[in-house]
């Protein structure tokens, strides 16, 4: 499952519900690989206020949905719950959750690499950083 | 009028001062022809393409009732 809202929300109690509220998973999985990424204090030599994430509504979702089929199909591993925040966020906010269910831990650590990979590099999201110098946009590694 | 959407997102939005714009179809084929008639005076940017919420190449066609965007290079995650 895939969702991207504005609302924070705390990464280990999704994963948790996740769990319990899905009843195709319950003893079937052997291994859950879990990615968080948070938002820093601190970038570039710039303490960091505060983080406005802008995203493209509609084509967010598409991409989240097809990269995670694409997992579905490439490993074999039994679910995967994706989560990403956009609008205004604070230091040390989760910003992103990738949690990969699979009978066998090497299938959840490669799936999740992956989600979190394409996410990262293909899905239509831009960081804009409030710092004490002024607002500037993220520019990619 | 055949019209196109066309869309901006972050830095390219603030630089060209919109969000988004309807665009004549007329003598357009591709997205880098909507890419030219829209960008004016921004010069040089690294910019990406979608087209109807899918990436796409700058030569690939677009027409009447396409939406397009153009965004810089994502920074999600």
């Amino acid at each position: 499952m895939i969702r991207v809202q504005s609302d924070p929300f705390d990464p280990w109690q999704e994963v948790a519900a996740y769990q319990q509220q899905s009843g195709s998973l319950a003893g079937r999985f052997g291994a859950t690989t879990v990615f968080v990424g948070s938002l820093r204090d601190f970038s570039q030599g710039r303490q960091i206020r505060e983080m406005t994430l802008e995203h493209y509504a509609g084509m967010t979702e598409k991409h989240l949905e097809k990269v995670s089929r694409e997992a579905m199909t490439r490993w074999d591993i039994l679910d995967a719950l994706v989560i990403h925040r956009y609008g205004r966020l604070k230091p040390a906010d989760p910003i992103v959750l990738v949690a990969v269910w699979s009978a066998h831990r090497d299938e959840a650590f490669q799936a999740c690499r992956y989600l979190i990979d394409e996410l990262k590099t293909r899905a239509p999201f831009w960081k804009n950083e409030a710092t004490d110098a002024g607002q500037r946009w993220v520019v990619p590694d | 009028m055949n019209l196109i959407q066309v869309r901006y997102f972050a830095g390219i939005r603030e630089r060209l001062g919109r969000d988004q714009e309807l665009v004549d179809a007329e003598g357009i084929r591709c997205a880098s022809d909507v890419w030219s008639r829209v960008s004016g005076a921004l010069g040089p940017v690294r910019v990406l393409v979608a087209i109807n919420q899918e990436y796409a190449a700058m030569d690939h066609p677009v027409g009447p009732g396409d939406e397009i965007a153009f965004f810089p290079p994502v920074t999600g995650g």
